[in-house]
């Protein structure tokens, strides 16, 4: 039934990316184009006291500069909802230069607009700004008195405490307890590609945007409120992402900053962030500290999990990454409490970053599981494998699709667990002490709230175009559309392009929270299916069609060709038919509106997660050697892709547990090692080879083609595995990300 | 711009050379095979030249502090970061990008097996990776795995799609066609 689905295409904008053709939201050729330069404070709290840009303003090549002090007011300020809602998405409540107020540092003070890059950057550096200071507040540290717990989070779609049952009495009453605090380093994303925003007004004041973003219409919608322009004069275009990892998940004020600088100074204006200011102006994973208690019976079968969570976030939203979600369901538990505590302090706002939360949150949890497995002298596997629930502990609900079990137990044999050794230091390879390490991996399933659209066109030559308004940011997108057109309409895969990329194309919501795949698929699916049945009606009804009074239902297409199921001679072609007909196409609309919020089903895609490292006795040195992940994420549409995007997320876990964390200068207020040469993510060097495998599970619930997602998952669980066998190479027990060579000296000589 | 009056002054010794700048000059660029003249500011770097002046936008601006290699291209056969490179200083230089490596409409091996093994997500920092990769092959530093990820190790890839990247500079270096 689905030839094309779940095989391995290769990307079809392949050939542009190696040519050097895709042109991404900085690079499409503009005449008359100026160049805007974002100058950042340089302190984090402060009032501005003077502006003095007469020398920027004097200076070669210069159309203007921008400040509080002459930047138009906001229309209005729309809140902040996660992108996939579909509404106006900011990254945060706030627009910078509407007042002499500074929150953090690098909040923009000012953009200057001059006809080359070159004297843009010249002259940002002559505009002199005085500011008046207070000393800031930006450390955990300094807020852990003065924290407070929200009501909500995550945009006011989480609650900010989570009970089910008694946990004091399941804690008193387990026979081992686990109880370990982790803390967490900033993580920034560092897509390759810095946020850019290339905007230009036409001459009835419609207003185009090129901007690099998850998803168009959430800038369009963004752009729009705050400029006070009716959305439709707003067109997005979206071609092509440099990456993004939740950096483009929500729409920063730079996008909306370049239109108004475009309006300014009445030519189209482009706006690129530097890689500094990509720490400072789109979002972060939060510095952040969790506590974890584990009650468990001498069995290992977990009675109780109390789960509290301190976070910085900033003077404007209550925003932590929801990192007490998966570790609360993903085992079969009774006693559960969850806390969330934010503390204010002079930093932007955090955001979404890939696995938001479970990133964090699964290190914690399957740090304190692999402890409970040595306490009682299992095997960790087997632990997991006793834990497993096959409803939501939450509600009580079947789960529309787990393959937990399956993903374990995959897992383990893929890697070779069988037979380890569960002491610690007890592998050595000359210098190299060698530990293996297992963790859980999960992700809830999130789904859109509102309808997703497609549109689907057949020409007379039997050629069809598929229409969404997604973007391409690495995800294959486009590749995988096609798959699913051409199996929904029975036509070869070259028969169809798939097209996304701009918001005048059928409106569909940000890929975001591994929704993005699930929410096309079901759009374009239902675009093509009604495509089909609307071709099938016209033959059967068409007294010169082969099919003439055949019931719809007893036609079946393939390779183009309508036939009846019983008689495959008796049929034709959609070409044929559209020929003889003289009619030149044939066009549909899906329209797919997502399950409601209670489905009777928990929806999670589960996982397992497993590594092998080599610790260096002597310099502390950890190398992960090899890395085996398994997961159940529902239909998969293109192996290829799918298992590029899970590998990836696998490495993006090796750089959380070993390398990446941005940390602050407390005196000053600034993100110390705001590059890419201090910002350390993973190289070549650093990365092994990966085993990626996913189990088939029935999955008919999340969405019509049972498509649960690939881009978080990837990620979950990987700390912990290499946190685990770190522990079982050295016998130390990391508890704070990345982990750092010294706490392993301290610990193993 | 400021410094107009004071850097204009010319230094009277015979084996000193011209002052060029700091406004716009004459420069020609000669970029895969072709030979371009642009009227730029000394300061431009190489990047900024082939991607806002020559709408040459293959070659990528990452970092444009040198850090992350996605503005790698060629100067006279060498990788050079074309970020920390003036476009002045290449001039009776060869300048290669991507968008000079395909053979027409033949693609370079090396292009086509970065597709065939899904060696990129996003693309953005495929350029680069593809001219180092390429590079690193005429620079005999593919000898193994181990050499393949130390001499790579300057393209940073934040889609991690490095496992495929050393698979498609290995089919290239063993002559496979891809899987």
């Amino acid at each position: 039934m689905s030839p094309a689905i779940g095989g391995t295409l290769a990307r079809l904008d392949g050939r542009a990316k190696v040519s050097g053709s895709a042109r991404y939201s900085g690079e499409v050729p503009i005449p008359h184009l100026a160049h805007a330069v974002l100058i950042g404070a340089p302190v984090a709290n402060a009032r501005i006291t003077a502006v003095d840009a007469t020398e920027a303003e004097q200076s070669a090549g210069v159309l203007a500069v921008l400040t509080h002090l002459n930047l138009p007011k906001v229309a209005m300020q729309p809140s902040l909802l996660p992108s996939l809602a579909g509404l106006a998405a900011p990254g945060h409540t706030f627009f910078p230069m509407q007042d002499d107020t500074v929150h953090y540092a690098g909040q923009h003070v000012a953009v200057v607009v001059a006809d080359t890059l070159e004297r843009a950057e010249h002259a940002a550096t002559l505009v002199r700004i005085d500011y008046d200071t207070t000393p800031p507040v930006t450390l955990l540290e300094e807020i852990k008195d003065q924290a407070y717990e929200p009501q909500k989070i995550f945009g006011g779609l989480l609650p900010g405490r989570q009970v089910r049952g008694d946990i004091e009495a399941g804690l008193r009453d387990a026979e081992v307890r686990v109880e370990a605090m982790y803390e967490f380093a900033a993580n920034h994303h560092n897509p390759i590609e810095p946020s850019t925003t290339t905007a230009a007004w036409d001459e009835v004041g419609r207003l185009t945007l090129y901007d690099g973003i998850q998803g168009p219409t959430s800038t369009q919608l963004t752009a729009a409120a705050f400029l006070g322009v009716p959305p439709a004069q707003i067109r997005v275009v979206s071609n092509y992402v440099g990456g993004s990892f939740g950096s483009k998940a929500m729409v920063w004020p730079h996008a909306t900053l370049a239109a108004m600088a475009a309006r300014h100074v009445g030519r189209p204006v482009r706006l690129a962030l530097n890689r500094e200011q990509m720490f400072t102006s789109c979002g972060h994973r939060e510095q952040q500290r969790q506590h974890l208690t584990l009650g468990a019976r001498a069995d290992g079968k977990l009675v109780a999990v109390r789960h509290h969570k301190l976070s910085l976030t900033s003077h404007f939203d209550d925003w932590a990454e929801p990192s007490l979600q998966s570790p609360a369901i993903i085992y079969d538990y009774p006693n559960y409490e969850g806390i969330y505590r934010l503390g204010r302090g002079n930093i932007n706002t955090p955001t979404f970053t890939r696995a938001p939360g479970e990133a964090t949150g699964m290190f914690a949890m399957e740090s304190a599981m692999d402890e409970l497995a040595e306490r009682i002298g299992v095997d960790p596997v087997e632990l997991r494998l006793r834990n497993c629930s096959d409803t939501d502990p939450a509600t009580g609900d079947p789960w529309s699709s787990s393959g937990l079990r399956e993903c374990l137990e995959r897992g383990a044999e893929l890697f070779g667990w069988a037979g380890r050794d569960p002491r610690p230091r007890q592998r050595r390879e000359g210098n190299w002490l060698i530990g293996t390490g297992m963790a859980t991996a999960a992700y809830p399933h999130a789904q859109p709230v509102n309808p997703q659209r497609a549109r689907a066109r057949i020409y007379s030559d039997g050629s069809v175009i598929v229409e969404a308004g997604v973007s391409e940011f690495g995800t294959g997108i486009s590749t995988a559309m096609t798959l699913v057109a051409a199996d929904g309409l029975g036509v070869t895969v070259d028969q169809v392009r798939f097209a996304g990329g701009n918001t005048d194309m059928p409106n569909i919501t940000a890929a975001v929270g591994s929704a993005g795949a699930g929410a096309a698929s079901a759009a374009v699916h239902l675009s093509v299916t009604a495509l089909r049945e609307q071709l099938i009606g016209m033959a059967v009804a068409d007294e010169q069609s082969p099919l003439h009074g055949a019931d719809p239902a007893a036609v079946v297409v393939e390779g183009g060709r309508m036939a009846l199921r019983d008689r495959p001679d008796a049929g034709e072609t959609y070409s044929a038919m559209l020929q003889r007909k003289l009619v030149p196409d044939v066009e549909a609309i899906g329209n797919w509106i997502p399950p409601a919020q209670d489905v009777g089903h928990g929806m999670h895609t589960f996982g397992a997660q497993f590594a092998e490292v080599g610790v260096d006795a002597e310099l502390g040195l950890i190398r992960v050697r090899r890395m085996v992940g398994v997961f159940a994420p529902g239909r998969v549409l293109n192996r290829r892709t799918a298992h590029s995007q899970l590998m990836g997320g696998m490495l993006w876990g090796l750089g959380q547990t070993l390398l990446e964390a941005t940390r602050m200068d407390a005196r000053s207020g600034r993100w110390a090692n705001a590059s890419l040469a201090d910002y350390l993510v993973p190289v070549n060097a650093d990365s092994p080879d990966v085993v990626v495998d996913t189990v088939e599970v029935h999955e008919n619930v999340v969405n019509p083609l049972g498509v649960k997602g690939v881009g978080e998952i990837g990620v979950v669980g990987v700390a912990a595995a290499i946190g685990n066998a770190v522990y079982h190479a050295t016998g130390y027990r990391a508890r704070s990300l990345p982990i750092a060579l010294d706490d392993i000296l301290s610990q193993a000589s | 711009m400021r410094s107009n009056t004071q850097a204009s002054a010319r230094v009277e010794t015979p084996d000193t050379a011209v002052v060029r700048g700091p406004g716009d000059v004459e420069v020609w660029l000669s970029v895969n095979g072709a030979a371009h003249r642009l009227a730029i500011e000394p300061r431009v770097s190489l990047l900024d030249a082939l991607r806002d002046r020559l709408e040459l936008t293959g070659t990528k601006k990452g970092c444009n502090q040198g850090a992350c290699g996605a503005c790698t291209v060629w100067v006279d056969g060498e990788r050079v970061l074309s970020c920390l490179t003036l476009a002045i200083a290449c001039e009776r230089r060869e300048v290669r990008t991507i968008e000079g490596l395909a053979d027409g409409q033949t693609l370079h091996p090396m292009q086509a097996a970065f597709i065939a093994r899904d060696a990129f997500q996003c693309g953005y920092c495929t350029p680069g990776q593809i001219m180092s990769a390429v590079a690193l092959l005429k620079e005999g530093h593919a000898k193994d795995d181990s050499d393949i990820r130390e001499w790579m190790s300057g393209n940073l890839c934040r889609c991690a799609a490095y496992p495929h990247i050393r698979s498609a500079i290995r089919d290239v270096r063993d002559g496979k066609t891809g899987d």
